[in-house]
């Protein structure tokens, strides 16, 4: 509640004066190159997720057996020529005759729901610890820093891969590795942002008012300091979303029939040499999405970092 | 600088108990009695209680963690629950394949990141540049497996018969013989130190062909580690490309380029004397971060080309559940990656004189 009073407060302030940092900053990112392309793709993305059912012409693991198509048929789509006596597959068949278009389409839900999931997490706690390391300081600040240090010492997949080891393969132990791993990066991020802001006259205005600390962190500096997290949050999406496949495609998260792009790559990549539209349409999925959210991540952090206002 | 060095070692030793202590907690935390996941679920109590006086099980924690750390500093990495075999074998097998694939790929980021990302710099917005950077930013959106694999699709089968076919999977062609170092020399009762380090060369097939001077078989492995490396090192180069650019763009508006430029110094002078120099602090940060990127890398690149490297040994020790393995593997990474972010801090002192005073 208290964050909508101080929105509802940052709105009457942009009626005020035209030139409120939100109008400037939503206009630097509209005309932003990266950041309209990025949004563009998961604007896409996200539309796809919602009307998957609408999109996907079958189920995600639907086998069809029809006359004409065999196991991992290649695409067939009748516009570009393909004989109209066949059945159309946009993508191909999989090897367990599902269609691959439906597949593929079925997974953005999912990716995108390990995207924000995971790094929704990561940045609730992450966003936690740093904001007590950075406005406590002292011994508290200094352990959790100190752990967080260890925790960035192991690279994230392979933190990952030994936490999925001791919780077992699936993809809900997945989600809570990638989410686990990346919470050290938001903690760092939250307590130097925190550092800043816990200095500004207006802390110690409210500090001298008798507000209480958690009152003074929580509602005066945390809605202050949570800019840069943003722009790693974004960021930090793509990654999620890369580790994550990249568990599925070992064997270790999203388990079949789940249409996880990751596993379907993996599934699929011994027919890299004789059906290669199966190993190319997902992977080409993961990297759009990816690229949409490090496209966006770029153009939020050149609109919103003061140094690069020129 | 020697006492810079010794400063930032002294600093680590935290920075490795804690990573000890992590991958301690983490087989720890394995849930189950750890005696029915090593013997099975239908090991009698009687087993289980040889077994656990075996092991240690039943002394308070911090004991164990001790008597951990002690087997540790004597070189005593466990033993494999799935062959029996010592842990520090495997390692010794395993460790050379993953470290040749990491350098080269980490070769192949270096060098044709920097490159671009100072030809990008020097031909600020112009098409190249922006040609650049479209490439850099799917070059960082792309998945490491799915590199691999397409990598594989197109140089395989594609271009079969061209002179640009290379073989997709595999650390040798098939029928390729190399013999260990402790065989050719005789040392195959080689006990402790010796032993790791003979398994250790035998195994990196580039360097065991070097010294046994068997130059066919250096250039087939070479061969088959063009395709893994340029598949790890891609996501890195884009990332150092764009680091380069960015720095390289920061340092030409500097007032020293402007001087050198007006003493009539030619531009490449300019760019790669004065403006590249100063701008290679923030670049080296970035390559030794990716260090660890190339790492994960290596593991998912592994599985794609059948290379018996860290990686692949990883997944199968968590499929089969060998969690001295996968422990003595987890922990092995974490410190070679502080080891090489320790190289990067002591390069900062000798790229800019500034830092080691502060």
């Amino acid at each position: 509640m208290q964050s909508s009073a101080h929105a509802s407060a940052f709105t009457a302030q942009t009626r005020l004066r035209d030139q409120s940092p939100l109008v400037r900053t939503l206009r630097r990112l509209a005309g932003n190159r990266s950041a309209q392309v990025g949004a563009l793709i998961i604007g896409a993305l996200l539309l796809v997720a919602i009307f998957a059912d609408v999109i996907a012409p079958y189920e995600y693991d639907q086998q069809i057996r029809q006359p004409g198509l065999r196991r991992r048929s290649p695409p067939c789509i009748h516009l570009l020529g393909c004989d109209p006596q066949k059945p159309q597959v946009l993508m191909g068949l999989d090897s367990n005759f599902r269609d691959l278009f439906s597949r593929v389409v079925y997974g953005a839900r999912l990716s995108l729901q390990i995207g924000f999931l995971t790094t929704g997490a990561a940045i609730l706690i992450g966003t936690l610890l740093g904001a007590i390391a950075g406005y406590a300081g002292g011994w508290l600040d200094n352990f959790i820093m100190r752990l967080m240090d260890v925790l960035l010492a192991f690279p994230s997949l392979l933190l990952a891969i030994a936490i999925v080891s001791v919780l077992g393969p699936g993809l809900v132990n997945t989600l809570l590795a990638v989410a686990f791993v990346s919470i050290p990066v938001y903690a760092r991020v939250v307590r130097s942002s925190v550092l800043s802001v816990k200095e500004m006259d207006y802390i110690t205005a409210s500090r001298a008012l008798g507000a209480s600390s958690a009152r003074i962190l929580f509602v005066r500096i945390l809605p202050n300091a949570l800019t840069p997290v943003i722009v790693v949050g974004t960021l930090g999406i793509a990654t999620a979303i890369l580790d994550a496949a990249g568990l599925s495609f070992l064997g270790l998260g999203a388990q079949p029939p789940t249409p996880e792009w990751g596993l379907m790559l993996g599934e699929e990549r011994n027919s890299v040499f004789n059906a290669p539209h199966l190993v190319f349409f997902p992977g080409i999925a993961i990297m759009l999405t990816v690229l949409g959210f490090n496209l966006l991540g770029d153009g939020l952090r050149d609109a919103l970092d003061p140094r690069r206002r020129a | 600088m020697f006492r810079f060095i010794v400063r930032r070692l002294l600093l680590l030793l935290p920075v490795v108990l804690g990573i000890l202590i992590v991958t301690f907690v983490l087989v720890r935390l394995i849930p189950g009695d750890p005696c029915k996941v090593m013997l099975g679920e239908r090991a009698t109590e009687e087993k289980c209680r040889a077994f656990r006086e075996r092991f240690g099980l039943n002394d308070a924690i911090p004991i164990q963690f001790i008597r951990y750390l002690s087997s540790l500093l004597q070189g005593d990495l466990g033993t494999s629950i799935k062959n029996g075999r010592p842990v520090a074998d495997i390692v010794a097998e395993r460790l050379p394949m993953t470290m040749e694939l990491t350098l080269f790929a980490m070769l192949f980021a270096v060098s044709f990141g920097i490159a671009l990302g100072v030809l990008s710099a020097a031909k600020h917005n112009t098409a190249i540049d922006v040609g650049a950077m479209v490439f850099a930013n799917i070059g960082v959106s792309m998945p490491v497996f799915w590199l691999g694999l397409m990598l594989a699709y197109i140089f395989a089968l594609a271009l079969k018969d061209t002179p640009f076919q290379l073989p997709p999977s595999g650390r040798l062609a098939a029928g390729t013989d190399l013999p260990s170092l402790l065989k050719v020399w005789g040392l195959e009762d080689a006990q402790g130190l010796q032993r790791f380090v003979l398994l250790l060369l035998s195994n990196s097939v580039l360097l065991n062909s070097l010294i046994q001077g068997r130059f066919d078989v250096f250039f087939n492995a070479l061969r088959h580690l063009i395709l893994p490396s340029i598949a790890v090192g891609t996501i890195s180069l884009a990332i150092i490309a764009r680091m380069t650019r960015g720095a390289m763009l920061d340092a030409l508006t500097q007032d020293y380029v402007r001087v050198a430029r007006a003493k009539g110094l030619i531009e490449r002078a300019v760019i790669f004397k004065h403006a590249l120099r100063n701008a290679l602090v923030p670049i080296v940060t970035i390559i030794g971060l990716q260090t660890g990127g190339l790492l994960s890398g290596a593991v998912l690149t592994e599985t794609v080309f059948s290379l018996p490297g860290v990686g692949t040994q990883i997944v199968d020790a968590i499929i089969a559940r060998d969690y001295p393995v996968v422990q003595a593997f987890t922990l092995l990474i974490a410190v070679i990656f502080v080891l090489v972010n320790l190289v990067v801090d002591v390069s900062y002192a000798y790229l800019d004189p500034r830092i080691r005073v502060s």
